[in-house]
């Protein structure tokens, strides 16, 4: 969808700016917003530049900073620590090579900590793009990597 | 039987997709009685009632709805806040999931006996599921005529829009949330004025939790005196409580008021797997104490939960084994209010820094006592100076550790010498 088409959705209001961003982002494929749609957001909205990048930079899911086609969100959260998320964080960094807050040098994954998910009563749980994966085993993690390895191929 | 479903009596039982099979159950009943046939006094009902906000703090429900009525602009507004991100708590999901036409209802009443014109309510944005089981009840219950103009042909016009958050944990207070849903960075704002005489895009609001509502038809079907009469004389009515951690049955219950939390762990909960010991309990989610065995004959009940001075009454109750060190759990509390401070007042924003460095000296077993005393000291100044309710609360699990757990610290210190 090209920017222009999204901002249409919404009313030309300030007080869609957040919800126009964060679906935006969701369908680009390095979710991140660049310089350039700042500029035009800000516009459409008649709102500064700046504030624009203020609302980007205090939410968790938006972001100036491009981000891999799967963007793998592990919950940290005392539930599922002591459901030993430990072992999931792992298995990820294990299989991606990566470290929460990096992506993959392909594009593919990103990882990242995010806070409760309220999935506490199947805990352990991640979040990969809107889906979220719950009662995890080091086991199902690495079979969900492989399905979204074998879905870019 | 220790659980009471009066809020969770539709789980699973109905299809949440079904506005026939909710009405079917009595559902919408509580409102047509409320704006057409007997005329109820809403407010006085709620104030019989004495429902208290089910989002943790506890505040009088009337209270609130009735300093609303009093205000006379002509647009007011009705905020469900289902933006649930404290950690251990996931019972405002299971009621949008399950029943999501009882939150509705619970809204309408509420605006009804308010004269309030626009609901909204703002779901954090990683509930798909409550999202859009959510959209859909609110376009049903309007073509239904429960919501939109002329509301069940009286003269009564209100609707509700649903808004969501973009991943951020302090949007889950008031202020914090109103302040998103006008598009803005989610800080909070300084109080008074309290949001129902300037609130949403500065007009008079009452912002109350999922749960909360979804107790307004209750309270009008079976009348506030009635209600009253379960649970304990300061909490009445039931409570969902959200069961987590090492406990072998997980998931949501609810419960009347009055019940020790043991009885919730071991009857409810099926006690701790693996044969292992239960070493601590957080209540009420990571701004919440945490406590020992030893206490947990301690009945859920707001003002007993009042000691901790905490946002302890949303019903997270999370259960640890003795696998777990106090000093892990701490700093994953920590780091977590850490990264959701929104940095506008500085106790929070450099407190939380300061807490996790003083932390890891203890997890590192490097700590002094003068670290134990700028700790204990540390929180204090937190819980009495932050602005909003995030960094007021957020240092319980380490104020009440410092109380129940003291040896613990006494343990980590590098020397005894001052």
């Amino acid at each position: 969808m090209t920017l222009d088409l999204m901002l249409q959705k919404y009313p030309a209001s300030s007080e869609y700016l957040i919800e126009a961003l964060r679906d935006y982002q969701t369908a680009k494929i390095d979710h991140c917003v660049t310089e350039m749609e700042i500029v035009k957001i800000a516009k459409y909205f008649n709102v500064t530049e700046s504030k624009v990048c203020s609302v980007v930079s205090f939410y968790s899911f938006l972001s100036e900073k491009p981000k891999g086609k799967y963007v793998i969100r592990i919950c940290r959260d005392v539930p599922c620590f002591v459901n030993k998320s430990e072992s999931i964080l792992k298995t990820l960094e294990t299989r991606l090579g990566i470290k929460p807050g990096e992506t993959t040098t392909d594009g593919l994954f990103s990882l990242e900590f995010t806070g409760c998910l309220g999935q506490c009563d199947h805990a352990p749980a991640i979040r990969i793009n809107e889906k979220t994966y719950v009662d995890l085993t080091p086991d199902k993690v690495k079979a969900i990597l492989s399905e979204y390895r074998e879905e870019k191929s | 039987m220790i659980e009471k479903k009066i809020i969770s009596k539709r789980f699973d039982k109905i299809d949440p997709y079904s506005i026939a099979d909710y009405i079917a159950t009595g559902g919408y009943k509580p409102l047509i009685k409320a704006m057409t046939g007997e005329r109820i006094d809403i407010l006085s009902e709620v104030e019989k009632s004495r429902l208290r906000g089910r989002g943790g703090a506890g505040f009088p429900v009337a209270i609130k709805m009735m300093a609303l009525a009093k205000e006379a602009a002509s647009v007011k507004y009705i905020v469900c806040n289902a933006d649930e991100g404290e950690p251990g708590n996931f019972k405002d999901r299971a009621i949008m999931e399950k029943d999501p036409h009882s939150i509705l209802e619970g809204m309408i009443i509420t605006a009804y006996a308010t004269r309030a014109t626009k609901g909204y309510i703002y779901i954090r944005c990683e509930y798909d599921k409550s999202i859009e089981i959510m959209r859909h009840a609110v376009d049903e219950a309007r073509k239904n005529h429960f919501l939109g103009l002329k509301i069940d042909k009286i003269d009564f016009d209100f609707d509700i829009e649903i808004r969501l958050g973009a991943g951020s944990y302090v949007c889950g207070e008031e202020f914090a949330l109103l302040e998103s849903i006008e598009g803005k960075t989610g800080r909070t704002r300084v109080k008074p004025p309290f949001p129902t005489s300037v609130g949403l895009f500065g007009k008079p609001t009452e912002i109350n939790n999922v749960e909360t509502f979804a107790n307004i038809p209750v309270i009008v079907d079976m009348g506030g005196d009635e209600f009253a009469k379960i649970g304990t004389k300061s909490s009445t009515g039931t409570k969902l409580l959200s069961l987590s951690g090492n406990v072998n049955n997980k998931g949501v219950y609810e419960i009347p008021f009055g019940i020790p939390i043991k009885t919730v762990i071991d009857e409810l909960g099926g006690g701790v797997p693996d044969s292992r010991a239960l070493k601590m309990v957080q209540l009420g989610g990571a701004c919440g104490p945490i406590i020992p065995r030893y206490l947990l004959d301690m009945i859920i009940d707001f003002d007993r939960f009042d000691e901790f001075e905490s946002k302890t009454g949303s019903g997270a109750i999370i259960v640890m084994d003795d696998r777990w060190d106090i000093f892990d759990i701490l700093l994953r509390n920590v780091d977590f209010f850490k990264h959701e401070s929104c940095g506008k007042c500085a106790p929070c924003r450099e407190g939380h820094n300061q807490l996790a460095r003083l932390l890891r000296k203890f997890t590192d077993r490097k700590a002094t006592v003068k670290d134990l005393i700028s700790i204990e000291s540390l929180a204090r100044v937190m819980h009495q100076t932050s602005l909003c309710g995030l960094g007021q609360t957020s240092p319980t699990s380490i104020i009440s550790t410092l109380r129940y757990f003291r040896e613990d610290y006494i343990d980590r210190l590098e020397s005894l010498e001052v």
